[in-house]
């Protein structure tokens, strides 16, 4: 047994560190903090990302990717959080440009993936609709072939950023089997199609990150098709390994934990700061001891994958541990800024302690989503019932 | 980077497992705890011969020459057979100690450690200091070229049978003081020492020992036992640790296999979601322990992680496994239902076992304190 990086990758871990130093500026910062133009915001860091080779760590290199290893890809993503320096947004690069480029016909490489590099065109994901959730089986939208089209009809739900985007990528029903996953095509639908609506969905955290995404009678051209018709599903289900090697969720955790940290050293009453109160530092070590064992588990999973395994159900593992590990800490964080935790508008900022309320209360609020999205917890859990335990 | 035990340490695990088989059923086991000893002596022949009561020593005391890892790999696997023999208290505790301690005739009496014939414990703790180790009454005073002991230590793990006893004494200080502890070797069958012996409900045989001027052998440097006793209890955490993740282990899968057979409502009871999720709650919890012990001992046998970072994930893993060990263990019994209760199953003396460790030297608040103390003090 042996935790330590190669020198390799400690050289390559000084490489990613002084590139977010030098160009994960300040301003860059403050603005994804303030969320005031969350799509300029990401193009603009994604474009010095791409300017670097370094926009795409989960592709192969022959189609643009970093052919980084499993330890590389995490030394990134810790570096990354470490900085403060947000994750790119994942629909295009990482899950609809692993089905084009696993799946898809030349074609379709050469007119997605240059744009999906150079962020050019903003994906969507049309996965749930309002029947269809953790059942995503259930789903009902429907594309009936009509000469070179399919036309879709039906609804998609908590599609983020469905506002900005260019693309949306659907899984919609081409047939009816007696099995439900069969039947289900992979469809690339450009929004600006007629008969597409985007219903915004406000979100308890007073942004507009969800909407509902409504289709009447949307050609699309059957070139979209991904793979073959009915096959969709295995697609889908495939693409889900690739998202899954930062699914812990670790160095943004223990980011917060400092920040916790660091904010309780600063709150003081005539005891002292609050640190040094028992009562909280029990909170506060009750979860740091459950996030030190899972960085381990994390560790260990990587190395099981640097030594070629695929990941297995234990990508559900980390999911659980990481989201219930990531909501205790942004409840404590709250909790330790106190009232300003309610702040709701960024023009109400009059000292540190607003924004750090404001990006807290944001975060506690959308935060509820990752035990439900990806899979809620509950489904992980019958995942690893039956996969690892045989139930 | 590499998380798994090494092929010479499967080795030795694959040694104690088959021994296991062959001679240390839940019935075999029952048998060799009904005399006196309350463990089969026999059993601690055949580990000194298989190498086994060597592994944590030095070679240039006897040893094999194993690092907490080797440590680990043997514990775990004397989890998964609950094996009730003292190998905890005579070769973490006693042997540990005597290891680190200055004795003279260490190389010698480490020997007879190593080869079986030679059974130590160490008195630490008194009535009044729960899990505090520097809260000690029992004194020893200069006598001519030795010592002589005064007091009374608790609940001395393998004290009933030891044939010569460490202590933990004061020389000098205030009753809760760090420095002024010292360590003294005394022989069992020396006048004025009287052991009450007793086993707990894990089958440990304990002792809890009067000193009446009892002579002992100063075996380290006068007044500074505790940062040697502080290394061995480090070492301790660990061993335990490990044993506590062999049994996790063990129960959660005599547990899953058990729904899968119970049938009520006319199906097998593995098919509740209620309980599925229990279940998978039981198996995150322990690899979450396997995970923290693993990172233990990589941070303990790395030469770049200091002190306080040891000593943190020590303490956070102790804390760990008591929080998750009592949740497995509790879910083994209530998923179990009846049989759960009864004697003639195991897995209640799983439980008890697992238990023990958590009540022995720190309970999960002790732990979460002194974990509190290194990471946020300051």
């Amino acid at each position: 047994m042996d935790n330590s990086f190669s020198s390799a990758d400690l050289e390559f871990q000084q490489e990613v560190r002084a590139f977010f130093e030098s160009e994960f500026t300040d301003e860059l910062r403050e603005r994804v903090q303030s969320s005031s133009d969350v799509k300029g915001t990401a193009v603009e860091w994604q474009k010095k990302l791409h300017a670097k080779g370094w926009i795409a760590p989960d592709w192969p290199a022959e189609v643009g990717g970093t052919g980084w290893t499993p330890v590389q890809k995490f030394i990134f993503d810790a570096e990354r959080c470490a900085a403060g320096a947000p994750d790119v947004v994942p629909f295009g690069l990482k899950m609809v440009a692993p089905v084009i480029f696993t799946f898809g016909n030349d074609e379709q490489k050469q007119k997605f993936l240059p744009k999906i590099l150079n962020s050019d065109d903003w994906w969507c994901q049309g996965y749930s609709e309002p029947g269809a959730g953790s059942d995503l089986a259930a789903l009902q939208t429907k594309a009936e072939l009509a000469g070179d089209d399919y036309v879709v009809n039906g609804a998609k739900i908590w599609t983020t950023y469905a506002q900005y985007a260019d693309w949306i990528f659907c899984l919609v029903r081409t047939g009816q089997f007696e099995k439900r996953q069969q039947g289900i095509s992979f469809l690339l639908i450009d929004m600006k199609s007629e008969g597409i609506t985007v219903n915004p969905i406000h979100t308890i955290d007073n942004h507009h990150s969800l909407n509902e995404v409504v289709f009447d009678n949307v050609r699309v051209p059957v070139s979209n098709r991904v793979g073959n018709e009915n096959q969709g599903w295995t697609y889908a289900k495939a693409l889900l390994a690739h998202e899954r090697t930062s699914i812990a969720g670790v160095a943004d955790s223990r980011r917060w934990l400092q920040e916790i940290i660091e904010l309780a050293k600063s709150q003081t009453n005539a005891q002292g700061s609050l640190i040094d109160d028992p009562t909280f530092q029990n909170r506060l070590s009750d979860i740091e001891i459950e996030l030190m064992a899972l960085e381990y588990m994390d560790l260990r999973v990587l190395a099981s994958l640097s030594s070629g395994e695929t990941p297995g159900p234990e990508a559900s593992l980390l999911k659980i541990k990481g989201t219930e590990i990531q909501q205790a800490l942004q409840e404590l964080r709250m909790q330790t800024i106190g009232a300003y935790a309610g702040t709701l508008k960024a023009a109400q900022y009059q000292n540190d302690l607003h924004a750090r309320g404001y990006e807290s209360r944001r975060a506690y609020m959308y935060g509820r989503a990752a035990t439900i999205y990806g899979g809620s917890n509950e489904v992980q859990r019958n995942v690893i019932a039956k996969a690892v335990l045989g139930l | 980077m590499n998380f798994e035990y090494s092929e010479e340490q499967n080795l030795l695990k694959e040694s104690i497992v088959r021994w296991a088989q062959d001679n240390y059923s839940f019935d075999q086991r029952r048998v060799g705890m009904s005399n006196d000893n309350g463990f089969n002596r026999a059993h601690w022949q055949t580990f000194a011969e298989l190498g086994w009561l060597s592994v944590p020593f030095s070679e240039e005391n006897g040893g094999y020459g194993g690092s907490v890892i080797d440590l680990a790999a043997v514990m775990e696997e004397f989890g998964k057979a609950l094996v009730v023999e003292p190998v905890f208290a005579n070769i973490v505790l006693f042997g540990g100690l005597l290891e680190r301690s200055s004795y003279q005739d260490k190389a010698a009496l480490l020997a007879k450690v190593i080869d079986g014939s030679f059974m130590g414990a160490v008195a630490m703790y008194e009535p009044h200091a729960r899990f505090d180790t520097s809260n000690v009454l029992t004194s020893a005073t200069q006598s001519g070229d030795g010592y002589v002991i005064n007091g009374y230590k608790s609940m001395v793990l393998g004290g009933a049978h030891a044939d010569k006893v460490i202590v933990l004494a004061r020389t000098s200080g205030e009753q809760t003081d760090e420095l002024g502890l010292s360590l003294f070797l005394a022989d069992a069958q020396t006048s004025g020492f009287s052991a009450e012996r007793y086993a707990l409900m894990d089958g440990q045989q304990v002792a809890d020992i009067t000193f009446d001027n009892v002579s002992g052998e100063l075996i380290c440097e006068l007044g500074s036992a505790f940062e040697i006793l502080q290394a061995t209890m480090q070492v301790a955490q660990i061993a335990l640790a490990a044993e506590a993740v062999g049994i996790m282990g063990k129960l959660n899968a005599t547990t899953v296999e058990y729904t899968k057979t119970r049938k009520q409502f006319g199906v097998t009871i593995s098919s509740f979601q209620a309980l599925q999720h229990r279940m998978v709650d039981t198996f995150m919890a322990y690899e979450q322990t396997r995970s923290l012990l693993v990172g233990a001992l990589c941070e303990l046998t790395d030469k770049n992680v200091d002190g306080q970072q040891a000593k943190k994930i020590t303490h956070a893993l102790s804390a760990l496994v008591a929080k998750n060990g009592k949740l497995i263990g509790d879910e083994a019994i209530q998923m179990h239902g009846g049989m759960g209760l009864t004697d003639e199953l195991d897995v209640g003396h799983y439980v008890k076992r697992l238990m023990m460790i958590n009540l022995m030297f720190g309970d999960a608040a002790f732990f979460q304190t002194k974990f509190n103390q290194t990471a946020y003090a300051g």
